[in-house]
């Protein structure tokens, strides 16, 4: 079993698909910042199988909890302060989110004049389905901003 | 303020009054000669447009008003690089509204954010160009007096075709609409609008390859231009150009009050013997287009006329 200290403040995301937590530290931003992250992969869960856990020291409030509901609103997210968790967040997807994802069309706007934000806003929340603001384009898969 | 975008943004109620208001300005042009003496309409095309424009132009100076803009992105500052934000700003201050054409989709939408006039969107790339679709539902009613309890025949190119995906949204809105949809296997209409917008809102359709086998059932025939600009190479665009070719002899198949629509230019997909035959209704069309073109005007700045 490892052990991994706890955080005095922050947040602990729990219930991440195995083997996707660093692709999550990057899309939260978290290489960005002088944050203390741990990093957990393959740990052991009754619900999934398998996870991938990961703790963040740092101001409750830094996350942008809308881009977390976007990639898996699944993922628990519980807000640590004085070492106790005081609140768990659960998570939806946002009505829009901008510049998470970028849009593929190249006939978009969006293609052209770059200083435009990706805009993409949820059309359809029981099939998940988020397109272009702009175009309408129907967001299918993973190509991120950065 | 407001601006048109799609055709889906105003309500069944908006629509209805503004085809209303449309049909007023038919019967009564005099009556509207002078409803925007003073005020100024900017057409700003970034491509090369003929009837869209043209009947702009023509409904803000029936109207009384006048008109300025460009009709080509070389002929515009997007030439030396500005942006669609940067040049809506200028324009702003010139013009009362502005009706924009751009081969990007959503550059329209992205004008109406940062103007301070009403922006129409007048065609942008293959998205949307929400004043055709006006015009077809003003034919529509006008000639046949209702928009609901209809069989429409949608033929040509559905599968690229931005004037048919936005009147079978439109048009899905009134009671007992069914559609016939005709083309060949390659242009079929997207599996998106079959699936979430005919299946999703039960309107019964079908899909049939000859024209023949449609006529007899068909209130409205809406035909559609292969347009060569979409596919990637030439021998594809030749072998479907001449797919259908609606004739005389077609005709004879059709109900005696059929209404044969085109959103134009045409090629050859509507033989010239047809232009003769009392159903043929795509001219008018594009007359209607310019009562609903100023119909439009005067409900986006909010004009009223007594």
């Amino acid at each position: 079993m490892l052990n991994v200290g706890a955080i005095s403040e922050g947040y602990v995301l729990d219930h991440i698909q195995a083997g996707t937590s660093l692709q999550l530290y990057h899309d939260l931003k978290l290489d960005e910042g002088d944050y203390c992250v741990a990093i957990i992969r393959n740990a052991r869960s009754n619900k999934m199988g398998k996870k991938d856990i990961l703790k963040v020291e740092c101001d409750p409030g830094t996350l942008d909890l809308d881009v977390l509901g976007f990639i898996d609103h699944n993922i628990t997210v519980n807000i640590i302060k004085g070492e106790k968790i005081v609140e768990k967040k659960i998570l939806k997807l946002p009505a829009e989110i901008k510049n998470v994802i970028k849009c593929k069309n190249p006939r978009c706007i969006t293609s052209v004049e770059q200083e435009l934000d990706q805009i993409f806003v949820l059309t359809d929340p029981e099939h998940e389905v988020y397109r272009c603001k702009y175009c309408e384009e129907k967001y299918k898969g993973h190509k991120r901003v950065r | 303020m407001r601006h048109l975008m799609s055709p889906m943004d105003f309500s069944v109620e908006e629509l209805d009054r503004l085809l209303s208001l449309a049909i007023d300005i038919e019967q009564n042009p005099k009556k509207f000669a002078h409803a925007c003496d003073g005020k100024k309409l900017a057409t700003c095309f970034y491509e090369p447009s003929t009837r869209t424009r043209l009947s702009f132009e023509a409904a803000m100076l029936n109207l009384g008003g006048s008109v300025l803009g460009f009709s080509s992105a070389d002929s515009s500052s997007a030439a030396k690089g500005e942006s669609v934000s940067d040049t809506i700003r200028v324009i702003s201050c010139y013009a009362d509204i502005c009706a924009m054409r751009h081969p990007k989709e959503g550059a329209p939408l992205v004008a109406s954010l940062k103007s301070t006039i009403p922006v129409i969107n007048a065609g942008d790339g293959g998205h949307q160009h929400p004043t055709q679709t006006l015009t077809d539902l003003l034919t529509i009613r006008s000639l046949k007096g209702h928009l609901g309890d209809l069989t429409i025949g949608l033929c040509g190119d559905l599968k690229f075709g931005r004037t048919v995906h936005s009147l079978i949204h439109a048009l899905i809105r009134y009671p007992n609409i069914r559609f016939v949809l005709i083309s060949p296997e390659e242009l079929r209409v997207p599996s998106y609008i079959r699936e979430d917008v005919l299946d999703k809102n039960h309107i019964p359709y079908r899909e049939v390859e000859r024209l023949e086998d449609a006529m007899a059932d068909l209130d409205i025939l809406y035909m559609t231009r292969v347009q060569k600009e979409r596919f990637f190479n030439e021998e594809d665009y030749v072998r479907m150009k001449d797919f259908y070719i609606l004739d005389k002899a077609k005709m004879t198949l059709a109900k005696k009050d059929m209404l044969v629509l085109h959103p134009l230019p045409r090629v050859n997909e509507i033989s010239v013997e047809v232009d003769d035959d009392p159903r043929a209704a795509y001219f008018k069309q594009a007359q209607y287009g310019v009562y609903v073109r100023m119909a439009l005007i005067l409900t986006l700045l909010e004009v009223e006329v007594c």
